[in-house]
């Protein structure tokens, strides 16, 4: 069987779920091998084989990181020159993307971003997309070169599955022209300790209807333990992080459960949540658009319906 | 300092949108217009221009009436536009719109500074940024929510998940930008009449010197299989608040098990 190349997403060594998830969806094309690049992959190993990855390559040169994606494109490109996989899985975020990108014009390879389900078929793989704000769905596959396929996190529910984990240190040659953008300083964000946004089961957001008092929703999204997101109205107001936006220009997130609140459910807003399994919406006007995608809505005001809802949720 | 922006005519987001037969994008039925995140592009190039010495050209690829997403970035200020055009584009794939936009790039001349938003809001890929920087040997610096250009180095600084970062590249470089870098204007009257004397250059792939068969439909890396309407999501239940709405969407969360 062949193998695919899966790009390990992970932060100094800590994967992240879609990894596994990944690792779960290559296996239905062929045999997953784990692509780690930057330090900290002996600690990630035992992992990465519990999820089915027969071969772990790894290149711990720091240098392959500090350059944006340049380099890790080409590490890739000489695993798909060497190997020959069936496929090449990337995580479908800014990054990962670029990186597709740039790898696909390396190997005359066609490219599939923000694929949110990867299925073997008579031609290689098949993929299920998004389009339009969620207003249609596509089935596209890749008909040139090696299959380049950019997965969202949330496209499957990782299945451990024992690979032999065999692990390979990889000595690569970066040139300087992918070394010639580079991080030159770096301002760590203070963590919240809440689940990462893109990957989270239940996402909590909080919009203009806040007025700038996100306490209720985080009070919410805690006894939930889910994230917290953001519409662009309360990330231009500077009351929450651009990296908490959710929409066309902010983070696309697919969770089991979302709650907006205090959000009117502009296009653009919905194009990054509209394929969320179960919408929730709370709006003091029921005529707000958001109400016409929720499962469930309630009109009122946010600020004694979130605290009250907390309430009842703790007590269960 | 030479600018070039590349900026994407697109059906309006506000509109249905839709396929053809042929799973290409249906242009007709909807309104096209400049791509919103590229009028940041334009925006950030005409600034640059301004707070020194510098021409800004935009550029497309697209059929006919891609000419208004020209036409609109000339309004805002651009002083030369160049559309390429040509039947055999129809169905372009990612790759092969980076090709096109490489060699118009190259014909332009040598720019200092090639600039693009973000994403487009059709195809929303992000990726062409980022295959143009490969097929011209320049250094990326994407998503920029600030860009200075000082001695021959463009810095950017981009805030990620994790991290604000400042990434710095020497030009010439590509830059795209997020719509959190500046507030793009809208086109004055001096500046709608002034744009009807500006150049607009409008090429063919031949002119590139493009095969063909290496663009369009028929020759795209990737095929579009099936396209689906998703039917719009059924409305659930909506109750209003009496003092008990918190109560019941606890409730609600509950029968559905996320408590
Ligand atoms: C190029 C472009 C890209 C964009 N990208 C994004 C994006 O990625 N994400 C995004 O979110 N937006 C994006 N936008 C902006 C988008 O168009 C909307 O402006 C934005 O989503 C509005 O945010 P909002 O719903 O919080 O604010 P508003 O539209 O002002 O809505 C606030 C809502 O809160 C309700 N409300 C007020 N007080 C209360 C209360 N006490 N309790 C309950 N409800 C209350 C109001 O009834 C109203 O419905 C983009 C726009 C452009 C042009
Ligand atoms: C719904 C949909 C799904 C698609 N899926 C795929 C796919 O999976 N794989 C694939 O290879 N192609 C796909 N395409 C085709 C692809 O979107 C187009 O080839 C497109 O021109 C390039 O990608 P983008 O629009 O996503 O641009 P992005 O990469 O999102 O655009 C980023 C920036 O590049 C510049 N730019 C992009 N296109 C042009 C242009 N024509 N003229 C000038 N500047 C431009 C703009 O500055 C823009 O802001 C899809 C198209 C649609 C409409």
């Amino acid at each position: 069987m062949a193998e695919v190349l899966v790009l390990v997403d992970h932060a100094n060594g800590e994967v992240k779920k879609p990894a596994a998830e990944m690792l779960t969806l290559a296996r239905r094309l062929g045999e997953p091998s784990a692509v780690f690049i930057g330090p900290g992959a002996e600690t990630a190993k035992d992992l990465l084989a519990r999820y089915g990855a027969e071969k772990i390559y790894s290149v711990s040169d720091p240098a392959a990181l500090e350059s944006l994606v340049a380099p890790q494109a080409e590490v890739l490109a000489q695993l798909v020159q060497e190997k020959q996989p069936a496929a090449v899985l990337i995580p479908s975020n800014s990054g990962g993307k670029e990186i597709g990108a740039r790898l696909a014009v390396k190997t005359e390879s066609g490219l599939i971003t923000d694929a949110e389900d990867v299925q073997a078929g008579d031609s290689g793989p098949v993929t299920l997309q998004s389009v339009f704000a969620g207003s249609y769905t596509v089935n596209a596959k890749v008909t040139k070169g090696t299959p380049i396929i950019c997965v969202k996190p949330n496209s499957a529910t990782p299945e451990q599955a024992a690979g032999a984990g065999a692990f390979e240190e990889l000595s690569v040659s970066i040139s300087d022209e992918a070394k010639a953008a580079r991080i030159t300083a770096s301002e760590p964000r203070k963590s919240s300790g809440r689940p990462e946004l893109a990957e989270a089961a239940i996402v909590v957001s909080g919009g203009r209807g806040t007025g700038g008092d996100f306490s209720p929703v985080e009070s919410f999204a805690d006894s939930l333990g889910a994230a917290v997101g953001a519409s662009r109205a309360a990330v231009d107001a500077g009351w929450y992080p651009h990296s908490s936006q959710v929409g066309q220009t902010g983070k696309q997130v697919s969770p089991q459960l979302y709650v907006a609140a205090g959000i009117s459910g502009a296009i653009q807003h919905r194009a990054g949540m509209q394929t969320s399994k179960t919408i929730v919406a709370i709006n003091k006007d029921e005529e707000a658009p958001i109400f016409e995608l929720v499962d469930f809505g309630v009109v009122g005001d946010l600020f004694q319906v979130l605290p009250q809802a907390t309430e009842a949720v703790k007590g269960k | 300092m030479n600018i070039v922006v590349c900026v994407k005519h697109v059906p309006d987001a506000q509109s249905e949108r839709g396929f053809n037969e042929d799973n290409t994008t249906d242009r007709d039925g909807v309104d096209g217009l400049l791509s919103e995140l590229d009028e940041y592009a334009v925006e950030q190039a005409l600034q640059i221009a301004e707070a020194g010495e510098g021409e800004v050209t935009v550029l497309t690829v697209g059929p006919a009436d891609a000419a208004d997403a020209v036409k609109k970035s000339l309004q805002m200020g651009a002083d030369k536009g160049v559309h390429v055009s040509d039947e055999a584009i129809a169905g372009s794939d990612a790759p092969a719109t980076s090709l096109i936009l490489a060699e118009a790039i190259k014909k332009v001349g040598s720019p200092d500074l090639v600039i693009t938003g973000m994403a487009s809001t059709d195809g929303t890929m992000g990726v062409v940024p980022a295959m143009l920087a490969e097929r011209l040997g320049l250094p990326q610096v994407t998503y920029a929510s600030e860009l200075t250009v000082e001695d021959g180095v463009a810095t950017i600084r981009r805030d990620g998940d994790t991290a604000s970062e400042t990434i710095q590249a020497s030009l010439p470089a590509l830059v795209s930008v997020t719509d959190q870098i500046n507030e793009p204007r809208y086109p004055s009257f001096k500046g709608i009449m002034a744009a009807k004397k500006k150049p607009v250059e409008e090429w063919a792939l031949a002119d590139l010197g493009v095969d063909a068969g290496q663009v369009g439909l028929a020759n795209a890396w990737t095929a579009v299989e099936q396209t689906t309407k998703r039917p719009p999501r059924e409305q659930g239940t909506i109750v209003t608040d009496e003092g008990d709405g918190g109560t019941k969407l606890a409730e609600f969360l509950t029968t559905h098990k996320f408590v």
